[in-house]
């Protein structure tokens, strides 16, 4: 972009949004990096003793051990990856669903876009997480699924997002003349049409980010999201809340902490690349 | 005595990009019963020397010096409760676009009524009403008492702008301050509700500041007329004297823009250039970039003399 | 206004009939209720039998068909659980989701638009940030684990309130008893926050872009007390596009009620479903979700009503 310059140092005027960065960066880090900085393989259970269950937070295990005697600092670690991944994959799946439906929809108009709207429409009378939570309590647990799952439920906003820009730059004096000058549909939409719509998609999709994380850690914390093979934050949440009733309140404070930090972190950036790049709508 | 007195205001704004000094040091005076015509391009600060008048200078901007003198008070030193008794009583005003001065949810009535009852609490629901539609029929809006019923949607442009002045005449005020009142209204409407504006003001003796970029429309109306650039007056007298010997070269720019009212088809010669930016001030007169009789003296900003009857700031006269 | 309502009617029916069938179908493909509800030692010739009587012998689309059939005659199929009217089943359980749902907009409306109000009064002071940071912690933190962090600080440590069950319940409430009430706090609380953080950032968007507006300055130049500046005209009309929203939240509500149900082991709809789900008890899921979008239509057209009440401009379209 021409303006980046302008746009970061804009984007910092905000100590909080700096914050936020820093903080998304870091827990990015920590996910990437957990293999190597996590003091155990959660997943290997010849790492793991029994006789260690529910140890409390001390200088053997930072974050103190679940009832599997598993270290819940490396946990939180591995859970991250599984949270933020399911997260930006879901996200980016569903914006590229999203984009295209919304281009053709908004660019064509016609059959396609009464059938996708009316579509939208169906889907948006009904509240994202009942969607999702059927078609995984029925579908069985698994990553995959639950990238789905969240893909299903997530295009509509996009295709919304994208469908109203495109409706009006359609109208707009450099579009009209490019269609005058003979060309191309495709480059009109792509060339011309894409990169005002990138903007609102992008706010957008950073608000998603933190929605299809916290509708994961909600649908694992239901019973329906990711296995426990490979938990997710929301499912050492879940896992740990039995335990907090014997007093073993660690083994899911923690890796809630980390979550709502985690959110807290994305929603910062929104917020701000909202202010800044697209002070109306994105809601 | 005079009504109003501004001494030395200055109004600046504090920006992200650095201190705006909106209005710099201003004076004037209004006698009872008087029309000022306050001129000058946008950006000249004539808003914000409205706005300074009624207290409603919003951040970031402050009043940062001077004093405005409004029957024997100091209206900078006045508390926000004080100010609020004043504005909309003996100081009232009059907004730009009638469009977006009233508020598009209630209805007219209410707004007249909730005006009138703001300022004298003593009054009868009942008797609020009457005067609010005795008022709205001097100002000429047809069918008054059905009107009060109206959502300001339903009413055109014209006749909002009259709802807005029967609005600020409600409470007789002293003082009536309008900001650019027939900028947005049509050509035909806007002769009318001049012409409405310079009646009320004498039926109600009342002082107006009359705010516009129009030196046309100002010389119509108005018994004073002071020329503002860049934050500052630059020439202030009566009428006739600014109009038939201008000595600012900005005013005489101004008037050479005029279309002559005789029909002789002179030239209309506009003024090169456009106003410095507030943040960016050049280095003595401000109009000194875009004034054909320029020197090395103007590199010092010129002070205020008076020339011939009226106050005026330029080397040259 | 008959074409709207009855096309309003139009859709709302195909959208009934769309659910039920995408449910139905899902419902059809996921598995055999009957492997669930028989002993794991049952011969063949009961599971045939029960097959039977459930209504489960048939291919999808006469089992479809038969579903439709029993529709028009008002009823939605025998729950294959409780075998009772799977309507009933809901029904029944619905009041303690209602009442839940109910009284966490009221609480998130009641706190969140005044603190919304403050803080956009307040914007760029410690106030407004405040609780501008308390409305981002608020979106940021998720449902169950609102209510898992307040079962552990008043169930486990302190031992306050009960961490479970509705408590006592009188006519079809347990907000009228002390019992039900202490039972209260925690799932509304837990139910509220997100929507109360939501309400709140959107009241202060809202107030902030009104604020600006020409009418609000006009107001405060007519010389209102500022709470009549800000409620009484900058609230009512920024409170036009909200009500909108707040209409479309409260079906979000009710979809979260299922997390909250589960961890406070309140026993509304939300369990029902998630047991049903578990026991593919197809009767129940569908009936769930019919009434479940029936309240969706019903508070959409609760929201248009609204909508015409408040904004006179909307009255005569």
């Amino acid at each position: 972009m021409k303006r980046s310059s302008s746009f970061w140092s804009l984007f910092f005027e905000s100590k909080t949004a700096l914050f936020g960065l820093i903080l998304f960066l870091l827990f990015v880090a920590m996910a990437i990096l957990a293999p190597l900085i996590a003091p155990q393989d959660p997943y290997d259970l010849s790492q793991i003793y029994l006789h260690n269950s529910f140890r409390p937070p001390g200088s053997s295990f930072w974050l103190g051990t679940d009832e599997m005697g598993r270290d819940v600092y490396s946990a939180i670690l591995y859970g991250l990856r599984t949270s933020l991944y399911v997260g930006v994959v879901s996200t980016l799946l569903s914006m590229v669903i999203g984009l295209v439906i919304g281009l053709i929809s908004g660019y064509y108009g016609g059959w396609v876009d009464r059938l996708m709207m009316r579509l939208a429409d169906i889907q948006l009378s009904f509240p994202a997480i009942l969607i999702a939570l059927i078609v995984m309590a029925l579908w069985g647990q698994g990553i995959n699924k639950i990238i789905v799952a969240i893909t299903i439920v997530s295009w509509v906003y996009y295709a919304r997002t994208v469908r109203g820009v495109v409706l009006q730059e359609k109208e707009r004096e450099y579009v009209q003349s490019a269609r005058a000058l003979g060309m191309g549909s495709g480059r009109v939409l792509f060339g011309e049409i894409l990169p005002n719509v990138l903007s609102p998609v992008i706010v957008l999709a950073t608000v998603r980010i933190a929605y299809a994380i916290v509708l994961e850690a909600t649908l694992s914390f239901l019973g329906v999201g990711v296995p426990i093979t490979e938990p997710s934050l929301g499912t050492l949440i879940s896992n740990g809340y039995q335990a907090l009733f014997s007093g073993y309140w660690w083994t899911s404070v923690f890796p809630g902490v980390v979550l709502v930090l985690l959110i807290i972190s994305i929603n910062l950036l929104g917020d701000r690349l909202r202010e800044v790049m697209n002070p109306t709508g994105g809601d | 005595m005079a009504l109003l007195e501004v001494e030395g205001l200055r109004t600046h704004f504090f920006t992200r990009e650095g201190e705006v000094k909106a209005v710099d040091g201003i004076d004037f005076a209004l006698k009872q019963g008087e029309i000022l015509g306050i001129v000058g391009e946008s950006g000249a600060g004539k808003s914000v020397t409205g706005f300074s008048i009624l207290g409603l200078i919003d951040t970031p901007g402050r009043i940062v010096g001077g004093r405005i003198h409004f029957e024997g008070k100091d209206l900078t030193q006045l508390s926000p409760s004080e100010y609020q008794q004043i504005r909309g009583s003996k100081i009232a005003t009059v907004f730009q676009d009638p469009q977006t001065s009233l508020d598009p949810v209630i209805t007219i009535g209410r707004q007249l009524v909730e005006t009138l009852l703001t300022h004298r609490p003593e009054m009868a629901g009942r008797q609020a009403e009457e005067h609010a539609i005795g008022m709205l029929k001097r100002v000429g809006l047809p069918s008054a008492a059905e009107r009060m019923h109206n959502y300001p949607y339903q009413l055109s442009g014209g006749m909002k702008q009259r709802v807005v002045i029967a609005m600020a005449l409600l409470n007789d005020p002293h003082l009536l301050i309008a900001d650019e009142p027939t900028t947005a209204l049509d050509a035909t409407i806007q002769a009318q509700i001049l012409y409405l504006m310079q009646q009320l003001v004498k039926d109600f003796n009342s002082s107006l500041i009359f705010i516009s970029h129009d030196l046309a429309v100002v010389s119509q109306i108005c018994d004073t007329i002071a020329v503002m650039y860049a934050g500052r007056i630059v020439e202030y007298g009566s009428r006739e004297e600014i109009l038939s010997d201008p000595k600012h070269p900005y005013t005489q720019g101004l008037i050479a823009c005029l279309p002559a009212l005789d029909g002789s088809k002179k030239r209309l010669k506009p003024i090169p250039g456009t106003m410095p930016s507030l943040l960016d001030l050049p280095q003595g007169c401000y109009f000194k970039d875009r004034c054909p009789l320029a020197d090395a003296q103007c590199d010092l900003y010129p002070p205020e003399r008076i020339v011939a009857g009226r106050r005026v700031s330029c080397h040259k006269v | 206004m008959l074409r709207f309502i009855l096309d309003r009617l139009f859709h709302t029916f195909l959208v009934l009939l769309a659910i039920s069938f995408i449910t139905f179908f899902i419902m059809y493909k996921a598995g055999d209720p009957v492997q669930l509800l028989l002993p794991p030692d049952a011969t063949q010739a009961q599971v045939v039998q029960m097959r039977h009587t459930l209504g489960l012998d048939g291919s999808f689309l006469t089992q479809y068909r038969s579903f439709l059939v029993q529709l028009s005659h008002g009823n939605l199929g025998t729950s294959f659980v409780y075998g009772e009217p799977a309507l009933k089943v809901v029904m029944e359980r619905l009041p303690a989701t209602l009442e839940l749902a109910v009284l966490a907009m009221l609480l998130s409306i009641l706190i969140g638009i005044p603190l919304g109000v403050i803080a956009a009064v307040n914007a760029g002071k410690w106030k407004g940030k405040a609780i501008m940071l308390f409305s981002l912690a608020g979106i940021s933190i998720p449902v169950f684990w609102i209510g898992m962090v307040l079962v552990l600080i008043f169930s486990v440590l302190f031992d306050l309130l009960p961490s479970s069950g509705r408590g006592e319940v009188y006519l079809f409430t347990s907000a009228l008893t002390w019992d039900g009430i202490r039972h209260l706090i925690m799932p509304v609380v837990t139910l509220a926050l997100f929507q109360l953080a939501r309400i709140i950032r959107l009241t202060q968007s809202g107030m902030r872009e009104v604020l600006t507006q020409d009418y609000i300055k006009f107001a405060r130049a007519r010389g209102l007390p500022e709470h009549k500046v800000v409620y009484g005209h900058g609230l009512r009309n920024a409170l036009i596009p909200l009500v909108t929203v707040i209409g479309l939240q409260f079906g979000q509500l009710i979809a979260f009620t299922i997390v909250t149900e589960t961890i406070f082991a309140w026993p509304g709809t939300g369990k029902l479903i998630i047991d049903s789900i578990q026991n593919l008890d197809r009767p129940v899921v569908v009936a769930y979700l019919l009434v479940i979008a029936l309240i969706f239509v019903v508070i959409n057209l609760i929201v248009d009503l609204l909508y015409t009440l408040i904004d006179p401009r909307m009255r005569l379209v």
